[in-house]
């Protein structure tokens, strides 16, 4: 009895358009992923068990080494470009608008202002040169004094970007008494909340911290 | 059919001198570029995703100089544990706060361990508070509370890991206080009878 015959189809699949669709993501991705800007000094943050994930806008970051060293940076061009105009009227450092904007673009910074206009008119290997070399930001005991040049950054950034919120990204390493002037510092602006950039570990069990994070959620 | 075929049309015609080449197959397996779209894909999601800094809290006591000393507020000696942080991750601890002049308390030493650290003392300070409260020695308002006191040789992943063990055990009520001498001195006094470790 002849039995209809099922066409023999091709296994063979079109890869084109999936082809198409996974560079096209994969264009995506790379556009959309920001690369962190390139920090001056290598920072090992200690660990914690909090989750709390850094904002991504509105950041004031103190950046301290583990020589104890002070960098200063916040995020977005057209504030720090108004940080810049803010320090320079106020110290009289006679800044160039190439220096400025320099600044406006570039990352963290950590020399003292007496060499900011040196560091900002310099290219960018010299500028790696000198983040080397340099002392960090001077900080002082004493608080509303030029010495403290901390007290100074921090009073020109909130006055140009009241909502910020500051981060201290210590290195695990820097010695106590380095990061508690800066605590003092920000104290005597009467900043007494902040934020401490710590990298993720997970819970001990058998803590009270494991028990209310595995708790059955009461309710619904 | 996972080919890209350019075989078909386009090709501009050759003039009458010249030779016919073979004619080779211009299909090409697009496989393994669409394994490497892909790959690189997921290293994209998961770098962006990963790479999220976290952050903790802190909320440093309310200061001023004008304060006056009775506003202050005044830790009972049973709920408090003081810390003080050493050298070479080296925690000192002992209960109360330390502030009856002729009484010095006995320093305890301890570190950042799994077992037998310093979060047992946490637990067990914690434990006692509750079991006075339960007494009716303490009111229920009272907390076990810990007083963290660097010393200027300690660092900063020392105050960071302190305060997590706060987060860890669940304890309400801390705060960062400076040093005093009298204690720096007790730490050398210590040490000395420690053999000089």
């Amino acid at each position: 009895m002849p039995h209809a015959k099922i066409p023999r189809k091709s296994t063979n699949i079109d890869m084109t358009a999936m082809c198409d669709v996974a560079f096209l993501l994969l264009t995506f991705f790379m556009l959309a992923t920001k690369f962190k800007p390139e920090e001056p000094v290598v920072v090992k943050t200690p660990s914690s068990i909090s989750s709390i994930p850094l904002p991504d806008k509105d950041i004031m970051l103190l950046t301290v080494d583990s020589k104890g060293r002070i960098f200063f940076a916040i995020d977005n061009k057209l504030k720090r470009k108004a940080l810049i105009e803010d320090i320079d009227a106020a110290r009289q450092l006679k800044l160039s608008e190439a220096e400025k904007n320099s600044f406006a673009l570039g990352a963290s910074v950590g020399v003292p202002l007496a060499q900011i206009k040196q560091y900002l008119s310099a290219t960018p290997e010299q500028q790696k040169a000198m983040d080397l070399a340099t002392p960090g930001i001077p900080v002082d005991t004493v608080i509303h004094v030029p010495s403290n040049e901390l007290d100074s950054w921090i009073e020109s950034a909130r006055n140009t970007n009241p909502q910020l919120r500051i981060c201290i990204k210590a290195d695990g390493d820097a010695s106590y008494p380095n990061v508690s002037k800066i605590i003092k510092t920000l104290e005597a602006g009467k900043i007494f909340k902040f934020n401490l950039i710590t990298n993720l570990k997970s819970v001990p069990p058998g803590t009270a911290a494991f028990i209310e994070a595995n708790a059955p959620k009461e309710g619904k | 059919m996972a080919e890209l075929d350019t075989s078909s049309g386009g090709g501009h015609k050759k003039g009458p001198g010249v030779k016919k080449a073979k004619k080779l197959s211009t299909r090409i397996d697009l496989t393994p570029m669409v394994d490497l779209g892909f790959l690189l894909i997921t290293f994209f999601m998961f770098t962006t995703t990963l790479a999220k800094p976290k952050t903790m809290e802190i909320n440093m006591p309310y200061k001023d100089p004008l304060m006056k000393d009775e506003d202050k507020n005044k830790i009972k000696n049973s709920v408090a544990l003081t810390i003080l942080l050493s050298k070479n991750h080296r925690i000192y601890y002992y209960e109360g706060i330390g502030d009856d002049p002729n009484k010095q308390p006995e320093y305890k030493v301890t570190g950042f361990k799994q077992k037998d650290g310093i979060r047992d003392e946490i637990i067990a300070k914690k434990k006692m508070v509750d079991d006075l409260k339960r007494q009716g020695a303490l009111t229920a308002k009272d907390e076990a509370t810990v007083l963290i006191k660097p010393d200027t040789t300690s660092t900063y992943g020392d105050l960071v890991n302190i305060l997590d063990e706060m987060t860890i055990n669940g304890v309400k009520v801390y705060a960062i206080i400076d040093i005093s001498t009298i204690e720096q001195d007790n730490i050398k006094a210590t040490e000395a009878a420690n053999g000089g470790r």
